[in-house]
């Protein structure tokens, strides 16, 4: 009977853990109701909230526009925190075409969408164990100052 | 270990799995978790309240009243291969259960009883599908084009049209849902009632069979989803950086880029000073391109700039980018997949122009 039960814990516990193992989406996207000016602005004050520096925000829109192109706002923020991503870019050079972190946010009518990547996801291609710690810790702070853009 | 000790952890471990498991058997977290749940993975394409947006509407009474419980699991387990929908395998049953439950919510009227099915003949159904379904669900039942993001640019339809050759849509729906669906349509929708509009039920049984026998064919070029061996493409470059940044450009400007900028990779990050300038990147842009890619998914901006890196590591000059094909596995939307390739072609060009 123990060793039924031994069994039974076994197996549920792998089963939780495999259960949190695939716990990964690939696109990590939500939807603002404020428009677009509220939503990029508080999402950049939500970016260095959660101690990241915005390195830059790219406006896709103005350069559709200057080609004569119609558009609604588009524009991507690059971000990161310096120092670590110096380091990853040190120790991990092949890593580089994906830093710095960024979202895409932009305009629909009145709603504006945000979304990026999973990072947890360049595990599949990365395989490193120190890698990893820090996918995971985007992959959370990506996820809460999305919640907070999403919700507040 | 012990035997005591064995037996204490075991006790603990079967404490914890009955903890978590009683956690989901009480209704009222089920459906708060389920609140939760939806908002995190599904409002921001199908609406906060269901009423769609990216993804069909789902909090349609005509849509609640004929769907199964086992439909609406599947749906959100297998997604639409290559059609946007994502699959959410990675949630357990017990999450998805509690999605389900969020949305039974939204309708309290009754269920639909159920219809008879008969038996129904594909090839003349075929005929029915292709003079009354096929102009908005495609002649192979390809479903309509596009993600349903707008962009803010004007939509063709309110909705669009499921894709009924979809391996996901054939996992998760059966004979039941299908011929329900043509009979009483589905308002707030484009599709109507098709007993109202004058198909038999004996006409709408040999449909349900062309419909069935969609899903048997081979897996459609819709619902294919690009392979990437890799997430970056590299090559290795005989020039220093300078010369090879120089290189990267040319070679960008002859695959009609505009080149945007050539900075060192961390402007913006650290002070003037401290610049890396052996690691360089040249962004740069094709807007026909783009323009034709946002019309198709307005989300590919993730893989804004067109951007090349130009690094120096131990004494090595690296020229990379993102793998391009990359792009349909994140977004799962098969539209994208020639774009992807066509991306990966002239990345490759470039980085192998730069480095020759």
């Amino acid at each position: 009977m123990r060793r039924l039960t031994g069994v039974f814990v076994a197996f549920g516990l792998i089963a939780l853990l495999a259960a949190g193992a695939a716990r990964a989406e690939e696109l990590i996207m939500v939807r603002s109701p404020q428009p677009f000016p509220e939503t990029i602005d508080a999402l950049q004050r939500l970016i260095q909230e959660h101690g990241y520096k915005v390195q830059r925000v790219q406006r896709v829109d103005v350069g559709l526009a200057a080609k004569g192109f119609k558009t609604d706002f588009y524009r991507v923020v690059f971000f990161g925190k310096p120092e670590e991503t110096r380091r990853l870019a040190n120790l991990h050079p092949e890593l580089i075409p994906y830093l710095p972190l960024k979202i895409v946010v932009f305009a629909e009518e009145n709603t504006t969408l945000a979304l990026t990547n999973n990072p947890v996801l360049l595990g599949t291609f990365f395989k490193d164990s120190e890698l990893a710690v820090y996918f995971r810790r985007w992959e959370r702070d990506i996820r809460s100052i999305l919640d907070h853009v999403a919700n507040d | 270990m012990s035997s005591k000790t064995s037996s204490f952890v075991q006790a603990v471990l079967v404490a914890l799995l009955a903890a978590l498991s009683l956690s989901w058997a009480d209704p009222a977290r089920a459906r708060h978790e389920g609140s939760h749940l939806y908002a995190q993975h599904c409002s921001a394409c199908h609406g906060a309240d269901g009423h769609g947006g990216v993804g069909v509407p789902l909090a349609l009474p005509d849509f609640l009243a004929i769907v199964s419980d086992d439909y609406l699991r599947n749906s959100i387990r297998f997604g639409r291969p290559g059609r946007v929908m994502p699959s959410f395998a990675h949630l357990t049953d017990a999450e998805i259960e509690a999605i389900v439950r969020h949305m039974r919510g939204w309708y309290k009227g009754e269920r639909r009883a159920a219809v008879k099915i008969g038996k129904g003949d594909a090839k003349k159904g075929e005929k029915t599908y292709k003079r009354n379904c096929a102009g908005c669900h495609g002649p192979e039942g390809e479903g309509g084009r596009g993600t349903g993001l707008t962009f803010s640019r004007p939509r063709d339809l309110p909705v669009l049209a499921p894709a009924l050759n979809n391996p996901g849509f054939h996992a998760a729906a059966d004979e039941q849902l299908i011929k329900a669906t043509l009979i009483h349509g589905r308002q707030g929708t484009p599709m109507m009632s098709f007993l109202k509009m004058g198909l038999s039920e004996a006409d709408i049984d040999d449909v349900v069979a062309f419909v069935r026998s969609l899903g048997k064919k081979r897996a459609p070029a819709s619902a294919r989803v690009l392979d990437s061996e890799s997430a970056v493409l590299v090559r290795r470059s005989p020039h220093d950086v300078a010369t090879t940044v120089e290189k990267v450009k040319n070679a960008m400007a002859a695959a009609n880029m505009s080149v945007i900028r050539a900075v060192p990779f961390d402007e913006g990050m650290v002070d003037k000073k401290l610049e890396n300038r052996k690691r360089i990147i040249i962004d740069g842009c094709d807007f026909n391109f783009l323009n034709q890619a946002l019309t198709v998914d307005p989300r590919v901006g993730l893989f804004l700039p067109c951007r090349i890196t130009v690094t120096e590591d131990a004494g090595r000059v690296l020229v990379m980018a993102v793998n391009p094909k990359r792009l349909s596995t994140i977004f799962n939307n098969s539209e994208l997949n020639a774009m992807c390739e066509q991306m990966h072609e002239v990345y490759t060009l470039i980085l192998e122009d730069a480095t020759l």
